[in-house]
């Protein structure tokens, strides 16, 4: 029980180590994932393949390879950066393209019909977008879109391996210290906790408010 | 959608005239031409910092270098294999608990699915391999079956619950039995439409195995990182990458492609017509609000 209160320090460092990462990483993946839904809605054949092979790679390549292909190997293009960017840079990446996928679901469930008597007001493409598709395709894209953060926010997990500060890596110094591994461990899951369900909670208003009425 | 987007109208664009044809057109070649001038500059910059020289790529002719990758590659596998098998059990006892009739039941599978799919796995592991001392590979599977199980348990239970209203209600009125109800009825029905979402989620079983990777488990990418950090090779890292991310991308290509087929052959199967099954869901327990679906870690 007094793992948490002697330590409450690094306990709040790792805490919010995380909570730094999950949203770098977040805003990471919201933007690049959103240009890659839109590559993948364009007219343009070529941006259409470059937003399919995106989606297809990132989705299949497993997060270890890709932290451990970022980490590790950028720096061998002479390119050096703290390890937290790199961590950023992996998880964005990785989870852009399930938000990708996420927002262009989204974009297809306007009906045709809609974009079409949006044109035949008169609307040109920015007012069509704004007035009447990205509206409708917002509200059924809050419960995917929230649920990939959430799984960003587990993800995270892994740069703590990587020897970036954060949540589940507080368990190797509080192990030296010769602390009790299980309570250790039990901190560590409720921090976890704490961020998934404040995420979900978010969502949970956002999805309220503007949700579609089912 | 993809297809048909260049002769159709879509909610986004209306079906384009000539000019806008050719604009389309030139957007793509020198989108082409971008992406183009990008790869070749990665390339560049590959040769640029001596990847392909002979002495990074020596090793991979050694015949102790090769099996040593092949048995990353077969563990790798192993653990993917073991912790489906036992996911797939795990998520049926669970989903069974979940659509008990009894209370306590249904209360004790619920708290353990939600709380599992809720830990990063990852948590979970670590947490099996340092505070109860095992091997490896047992936290590794551990780990792997205890979250894919529990979100493997939502699969089902939300498939069983997707088979038509009428088809249980018949059979109750038979006179069966809810395990006759369940065996006979529901679960034939289920299992067939459940199969691209159940497909799916093992794919998120087998990228997560290069977790092991984390807790010194000697799958793939553990014999990579030994290959990479050999000085006498000039540390072929670049290398190794380029030779492992391939295979393993592949490997999860294909499942993922499986999935993808199955679902689509399914859809013109009239026995599964009744019943459509969400992918695995992925995320956590809503306060409130029912968990929403898409795709997952």
């Amino acid at each position: 029980m007094n793992v948490l209160t002697d330590n409450f320090s690094t306990y709040g460092e790792g805490f919010l180590g995380t909570v730094e990462l999950t949203v770098y990483a977040s805003l990471l993946a919201l933007a690049l994932g959103f240009l890659m839904a839109s590559f993948r809605v364009a007219p343009v054949g070529s941006f259409r393949a470059i937003g399919t092979a995106w989606v297809t790679v990132l989705r299949n390549t497993p997060l270890t390879l890709l932290f451990f292909a970022v980490l590790l190997g950028l720096p061998r293009f002479g390119l050096v950066l703290p390890f937290k960017v790199f961590a950023v840079l992996a998880l964005g990446c990785y989870t852009s393209a399930f938000i990708c996928e996420a927002l262009r679901s989204g974009i297809n469930t306007v009906p045709k019909g809609q974009g079409e008597a949006a044109r035949s007001l008169g609307m040109n493409f920015g007012q069509t977008l704004s007035n009447v598709v990205l509206p409708q395709a917002f509200r059924s894209v809050i419960p995917p879109v929230g649920s990939n953060l959430i799984a960003l926010a587990k993800n995270s997990a892994i740069a703590g391996a990587f020897s970036v500060t954060e949540l589940l890596g507080t368990y190797k110094t509080l192990n030296e210290l010769g602390y009790s591994i299980i309570w250790t461990f039990v901190w560590i899951a409720l921090g976890y906790l704490i961020i998934t369900l404040a995420i979900s909670a978010i969502f949970n208003i956002l999805e309220k408010r503007w949700g579609v009425a089912r | 959608m993809t297809a048909a987007t260049a002769h159709d109208s879509t909610a986004l664009y209306d079906i384009p005239g000539p000019r806008t044809h050719r604009r389309h057109l030139i957007y793509g070649v020198v989108s082409t031409l971008l992406i183009l001038g990008i790869v070749g500059w990665l390339v560049y910059l590959l040769f640029d910092t001596d990847q392909f020289t002979a002495t990074k790529w020596t090793p991979f002719e050694y015949k102790g270098i090769q099996e040593l990758l092949l048995r990353g590659l077969g563990n790798t596998l192993k653990a993917f294999a073991i912790s489906a098998v036992l996911s797939l059990a795990l998520g049926t006892i669970l989903a069974v608990g979940r659509l008990s009739d009894h209370r306590p039941v249904r209360w004790i599978a619920t708290l353990l699915v939600e709380f599992f799919r809720a830990m990063p796995v990852l948590v979970m592991i670590f947490f099996v391999f340092v505070a109860l001392k095992v091997q490896p590979l047992p936290a590794l599977v551990t780990g792997l079956t205890l979250y894919n199980g529990s979100v493997l348990a939502e699969v089902f239970r939300s498939g069983i619950n997707a088979v038509e209203r009428g088809q249980h209600e018949a059979a109750y009125a038979l006179g069966m039995r809810k395990t006759q109800v369940m065996t006979h009825v529901l679960v034939p029905q289920a299992v067939r439409a459940m199969l691209p979402a159940i497909i799916s989620q093992l794919v998120v079983a087998l990228k997560d195995t290069s977790l092991g990777y984390l807790i010194t488990y000697e799958e793939f990418l553990h014999a990579g990182k030994l290959i990479a950090s050999n000085l006498d090779y000039d540390l072929p890292f670049i290398p190794v990458v380029l030779v492992i991310s391939p295979i393993y991308i592949g490997m999860c290509m294909l499942l993922s492609w499986f999935a993808t087929y199955v679902a689509r052959r399914q859809k013109r199967n009239p026995k599964t017509e009744a019943v459509d099954v969400a992918p695995a869901e992925p995320g956590t327990l809503l306060p409130g609000g029912a968990p929403p679906a898409g795709p997952n870690s």
